[in-house]
């Protein structure tokens, strides 16, 4: 699609409201509908969107392959290491009353960081699903 | 202070040791992290068990939220002897995976699969440790989801199928399950397996329960592969890479069965909604069916792998025919044998493993006269079939004998006759590879085959040793399998 300008110039405008928009889900996330799963759906779509109208290569530049699939396992390792701070500052896993001195402040902190997590590794997996279906017949040729 | 949490870093350690080989992305490393992780999670089962041998539960409040609003983990007898037994096969099989993986798996694979192993060993725990109904059902999909990957990663292009198809009858299962635990969520609030257990009595006459009792059963039994939905399992294990099959059949099944068990002694048994319905029947009717139909296919195989793998659907007949009895003696040969299935299985297909890398198949007309080729494998695997068997002196035996006492004390001596008369089917089919093994000459293909790598058959000798330790000192298995039946009978606390 590298001829229509339209698509283009509207696409560029877009994009940067769409990964605005994911950040305004995210956080908006614990007090009204959204959180780290929808935002990383909307981040992906983003990327997706512009692998569309400038061609997969060009998305792959922008978000390299290695780090889509770093993106997949980090995201729970950092939701598994919220759960590990809730042990080693002596309360259970995933105890978020004891992350600050105010429990109440404790469970927001809580809260934020596993949906960080959340965040990274759907954005990640969404990537990793639409590179593997949109590269596929790029790496194999046509099949008759 | 760390013992405290046992029961959460025995799901945690696999758990987060999956992603970190993601990001790691070096096949090496993921092989040393699994087998990290695994000998851990072994470490963290025998502590638990040892912890709640004496008869204590052991409670974990996730999050500090406290039951029956948060997910609790809870721990009995029964629960860690499943959790050891898991946490074993594991530690043995990821020592025997690295040969056999780098065979059988592409090698830009190899931390994926690593990966995927981590992970159903994580779903697979906590299965076992959770008391909780529908944190149980994730659990379930994490070990379903990692072990449909893991039989899609094997060579054979069949397996993607095996795969594909285990995969929508586990979904079925899993959703079965989960409409149960749905309907019993309706009727009583909660989803703690205990606090159900408490209120479930209240609203028994409801036809409600019935439901969920009849979701939850035919859910189960097609994730345990009872014999009519048994379906999925040959194909699945006989095109699964050959350390998959070893770890899925001496653990997947196993951990379904104590699912079926936890639901019916722990959840259901106060409700009385077994009184006056023939739910014993049906279950030995199957359970009969199982060990008779699936080992006579077995004998027809001639694939070993698949010949073994109905054989499993066989001996998961004999595990679900002494829980049918409800007895003490009935349910301790069934825990038991869930221990003694997995070693002996384990063993087999470790070994089975050995000839697949030599040779690349495992059919019995390409694998005439291995006997002399690969003698250490092939008479481990002469000595855990007898343990299959069940030849006094094995694991085996001490399943069989306790089904056996656990029939003639109902006063059914027709069904110790099957017992024993099953066996005799199993004696065929070990018998069929035993000549094809030592009373054919080896064609040239097979004569120049080497032994297998000493770090496949160690670890596979030490599952086939294991067959006759434990046949002999049943001290842990008996003990334990014994002490879980109690506890399961003597229903919720």
């Amino acid at each position: 699609m590298r001829e229509y300008l339209v698509l283009r110039v509207i696409a560029k405008m877009m994009i940067a409201f769409m990964l605005l928009f994911a950040l305004y889900v995210q956080f908006h996330g614990d007090f009204g509908p959204g959180g780290g799963f929808q935002a990383g759906v909307i981040s992906a779509a983003a990327i997706i969107f512009y692998a569309v109208i400038y061609g997969l290569p060009a998305a792959r530049r922008v978000v390299p392959e290695w780090l889509v699939e770093t993106m997949v396992g980090a995201g729970v390792l950092l939701y598994a290491t919220v759960g590990l701070a809730g042990i080693v500052l002596g309360g259970n896993y995933l105890d978020y009353f004891v992350l600050d001195s105010n429990p109440v402040h404790g469970q927001v902190r809580g809260i934020f960081w596993v949906e960080a997590g959340v965040f990274i590794t759907v954005s990640g997996v969404m990537l990793k699903i639409f590179y593997l279906f949109a590269g596929r017949r790029r790496n194999e040729g046509p099949e008759t | 202070m760390i013992t405290s949490h046992l029961p959460i870093l025995q799901v945690v350690v696999p758990l987060m040791a999956a992603p970190l080989m993601v990001v790691l992305r070096s096949g090496a490393a993921a092989w040393t992290l699994a087998v990290a992780a695994s000998w851990t999670a072994l470490a963290i089962a025998a502590g638990l068990f040892l912890e709640v041998a004496g008869g204590n539960v052991v409670s974990y409040w996730i999050g500090s939220w406290p039951p029956p609003w948060g997910i609790e983990y809870r721990i009995d007898i029964v629960n860690a002897f499943l959790a050891l037994l898991v946490s074993f096969i594991a530690a043995v099989v990821i020592v025997y995976c690295r040969e056999s993986v780098r065979a059988e798996v592409p090698r830009e694979r190899h931390y994926l699969f690593y990966a995927m192993y981590a992970l159903c060993l994580s779903g697979l725990l906590g299965i076992a440790v959770t008391g909780d109904a529908f944190n149980l059902f994730v659990f379930l999909e994490i070990s379903s989801l990692s072990s449909y990957v893991l039989i899609a990663l094997g060579r054979d292009r069949r397996a993607l199928m095996a795969a594909y198809q285990y995969l929508i009858l586990g979904t079925i299962g899993a959703t079965f399950y989960v409409i149960g635990v749905g309907l019993l969520y309706l009727l009583t609030g909660t989803l703690n397996l205990a606090d159900m257990a408490a209120r479930l009595p209240a609203v028994s006459d409801h036809r409600s329960v019935l439901a969920a009792l009849a979701f939850i059963t035919v859910g189960i039994s097609l994730k345990l592969a009872l014999f009519p939905l048994h379906l999925w399992l040959p194909n699945a294990y006989a095109y699964a890479p050959s350390a998959v099959t070893a770890f899925l059949a001496a653990t997947a099944t196993k951990v379904s069965v104590y699912v079926l068990l936890r639901f019916y002694f722990t959840v259901f048994s106060g409700s009385g909604i077994f009184d006056d319905r023939p739910l014993a029947p049906i279950w030995i009717t199957l359970s009969l069916a199982a060990m008779f139909i699936a080992s006579a296919i077995a004998i027809f195989q001639n694939n070993v792998k698949r010949l073994f793998a109905y054989s499993s659907v066989a001996q998961i007949g004999y595990i679900t025919l002494g829980v049918s009895f409800g007895s003490v003696y009935g349910l301790t040969a069934g825990i038991v044998h869930l221990f003694n299935h997995a070693v002996t299985k384990g063993a087999l297909f470790m070994l089975l493993g050995g000839i697949a890398l030599r040779l690349g198949t495992v059919r019995f007309d390409a694998i005439g006269g291995i006997g002399r080729a690969m003698p250490f494998t092939s008479f481990g695997i002469v000595l855990a079939g007898l343990s299959l068997i069940g030849v006094p002196a094995t694991v085996g035996f001490v399943s069989k004998w306790y089904l056996v006492l656990a029939a003639l004390e109902r006063g059914d001596a027709w069904l110790a006759f099957a017992v024993v008369g099953s066996s005799l089917l199993a004696v065929v089919y070990v018998w069929r590879f035993v000549e094809v093994a030592y009373f054919r000459e080896p064609t040239t293909e097979v004569a120049r085959l080497r032994e297998a790598p000493l770090s496949m058959l160690v670890p596979a000798w030490l599952m086939v040793l294991a067959c006759f330790y434990f046949g002999l000192d049943t001290g842990v298995t008996l003990g334990g399998a014994g002490a879980a039946a109690e506890s399961l009978l003597r229903g919720p606390r």
